[in-house]
């Protein structure tokens, strides 16, 4: 039966038309982004398959390759969660691929065939990275998905390629210390699968190693989760990169990195194991406290609407990491809600920004006015809804992550992290509703009001509306069927809950 | 002492290298110095992988006669070199992808010291 092999299958159709677009670029250089449509289309319809079964049967798919038996070999787990994770990105990457036609064509005619051949490269680490139950292996997914995104950024303006080395660098001693930390753990345990390894760690957890690797991973993911002192790669890269690179790897590549922080922390570990020798789950909140804190300043002072959302996406990821570090079922619960409303609000907002710099040349704030409402009024509306739902108002998919977190914070009598999410959510609203005003308000300058009277109505093409409608909406639905998406969460919870 | 420093040696030369690859990815200036500092941080990792699965006196995981298989201190773990090769394929993929990146960054702004690339983007 088909069902047991979709863990595989879904990273095989990654990687068979990774290799597929460039020899079909070699005759039609034309049919690459649909090609690379198709791919990521069987994927998402395999996760979705897949997704549907784990529900209905609720059984976790182990896949082991080869046919060698998990401790041994390398196997995929695909459990609740995994499969939740994988619909996730690879529906958000299919919806920008879609997005990408007009933007390709503007920004890196020359290169299409290497970005869409790449980006299946990307899918492919990224699907990897949440289906693997080996260690080792993850390290390998790893690196395949930053190094395609070094290349993905380094396609851009001016200035992407540098920021690409830089994130080159930072990326890469990350993975280095990540693999490091999986050899402290191999020499301590003798095993590289993460379930096999949780079921030996109770009995080395006293060793001195444990706690070094647990730090040396913590370090390396935090590197790629741009968790808050090793963010440093990240708003460079997100503002210069090209449209479409951002809008894949911002929604995509910072989530399962906090999606592989989840894994480490909640269910190799486990809650009892975690804090045996460090607070680690304090360390890694205060510091999500505090990356959620600067992250949203620094997004204010930006007048910048890409580098705006980078730095939003730095505080953005303080959340989930804040969810995992509560280790309570309440922020198990809003850190994973959370990976898929920002995955969904991230992307439009970057999508949007996408729009309006093929549109308009820019996406700096300081030149929005009010003659846009007339001249993008749905793209203007899918933003409004983005930026509502980060702000966190209900109905929309933002409130209720933040919602869950908060609970858990007060859960955990945690009462500094339940102030920073609330701050937060103000300062999400300043620099968010700064952009409403300019668009939405009337200027008391009569100069725009001109240029509102003149300005006629030139909305994006289907192309791009379709996506960013498709994802506004979702927000919408995500939020109203809050509930039955919570109930699905509840399946996923590690052991110890 | 001196036990511990002389019976952990490969461990502090791995230690070493870790050393050298980030004081040459942090203080040089020049980019191709930053990779050889990267190149030199992730020998470092390969060493220790390859140091902790090395065992004096002992043979590869394959039975022989003159070998009881109960034995098991005659083996050694061949896993983590193997793994190793893995690691240096990664490490050889970086540098081809950084060299790409170098030769973007030489043709766009005509240098590849870091503090004249600041200058020349501010």
């Amino acid at each position: 039966m088909i069902g047991s092999d979709i863990p595989a299958l879904i990273p095989a159709t990654y990687i068979f038309f990774a290799i597929l677009i460039p020899v079909v670029a070699f005759w039609n250089r034309k049919v690459v982004r649909h090609l690379s449509l198709l791919g990521s289309g069987i994927a998402t319809f395999f996760s979705a398959w897949g997704f549907m079964n784990i529900i209905q049967t609720g059984e976790t798919i182990r896949y082991a390759f080869g046919g060698w038996a998990p401790p041994i070999g390398i196997e995929f787990v695909y459990d609740g969660l995994a499969a939740f994770i994988v619909l996730v990105i690879n529906t958000v990457a299919f919806l920008v691929l879609i997005h990408s036609k007009l933007i390709s064509d503007r920004e890196f005619p020359g290169k299409k065939m290497a970005f869409y051949a790449i980006s299946m490269l990307l899918m492919l680490g990224f699907n990897g990275m949440v289906l693997t139950g080996d260690l080792f292996n993850l390290y390998v997914f790893l690196e395949i998905s930053s190094l395609s995104s070094y290349a993905l950024i380094g396609i851009g303006s001016k200035r992407a390629p540098f920021s690409a080395f830089r994130y080159l660098i930072i990326g890469t001693v990350g993975g280095s210390l990540y693999l490091l930390g999986v050899g402290f753990l191999y020499t301590v345990t003798g095993t590289l699968n993460i379930i096999d390894m949780h079921a030996m760690l109770p009995q080395v957890i006293g060793h001195s190693s444990v706690v070094a690797a647990l730090i040396l991973m913590l370090v390396g993911v935090g590197v790629k989760a741009a968790l808050f002192p090793l963010h440093g790669w990240l708003p460079d890269s997100y503002t210069f990169a090209s449209s479409t690179s951002s809008a894949l790897i911002a929604p995509i590549g910072t989530k399962v990195a906090a999606y592989i922080l989840l894994r480490i922390v909640l269910f190799l570990f486990g809650v009892e194991l975690i804090d045996h020798q460090l607070p680690i789950t304090t360390i890694i909140g205060i510091f999500a406290g505090i990356g959620i804190l600067y992250g949203s300043v620094m997004a204010i002072a930006q007048s910048e609407l890409k580098k705006m959302l980078a730095y939003s996406s730095v505080s953005q990821i303080g959340y989930i990491i804040m969810g995992i570090s509560l280790a309570n079922p309440f922020g198990f619960i809003g850190a994973v809600l959370h990976v898929l409303n920002h995955a969904l609000m991230k992307a439009l907002l970057f999508l949007v920004s996408g729009s309006l710099r093929l549109k308009e040349g820019h996406s700096l704030i300081t030149k929005f006015n009010n003659s846009y409402r007339k001249k993008y009024p749905w793209t203007m509306a899918a933003f409004t809804t983005a930026a509502i739902s980060m702000v966190g108002l209900p109905p929309l998919a933002g409130f209720f992550s933040k919602w869950y977190l908060a609970l858990g914070t007060i859960e955990n009598s945690n009462w500094i992290l339940l102030a920073v999410i609330l701050i937060s959510s103000l300062l999400n609203a300043v620099y968010f509703f700064r952009i409403l005003e300019k668009v939405y308000l009337n200027d008391p300058e009569a100069e725009t009001s001109d240029e509102t009277d003149v300005a006629e109505r030139n909305e994006v093409s289907a192309s791009m509306m379709f996506p960013m409608a498709v994802m506004a909406i979702g927000l919408l639905l995500v939020g109203i069927f809050n509930a039955y998406i919570v109930n699905v969460i509840f399946t996923m919870f590690p052991a110890g809950f | 002492m001196l036990d511990f420093f002389m019976g952990h040696y490969a461990y502090w030369f791995t230690i070493i290298l870790l050393a050298i690859g980030l004081y040459g990815m942090l203080i040089k200036k020049n980019l191709v110095k930053k990779i050889i500092g990267l190149s030199i941080f992730q020998a470092g990792v390969i060493l220790f992988f390859v140091s902790v699965a090395m065992k004096n006196g002992a043979t590869v995981p394959v039975k022989a006669d003159n070998l009881p298989v109960s034995e098991v201190s005659n083996y050694l773990n061949a896993l983590p070199h193997t793994l190793m090769l893995t690691a240096i394929v990664v490490g050889v993929a970086t540098l081809g992808v950084a060299f790409a990146l170098m030769i973007n960054i030489y043709n766009r702004y005509g240098t590849l010291n870091e503090e004249e690339l600041l200058d020349k983007i501010q």
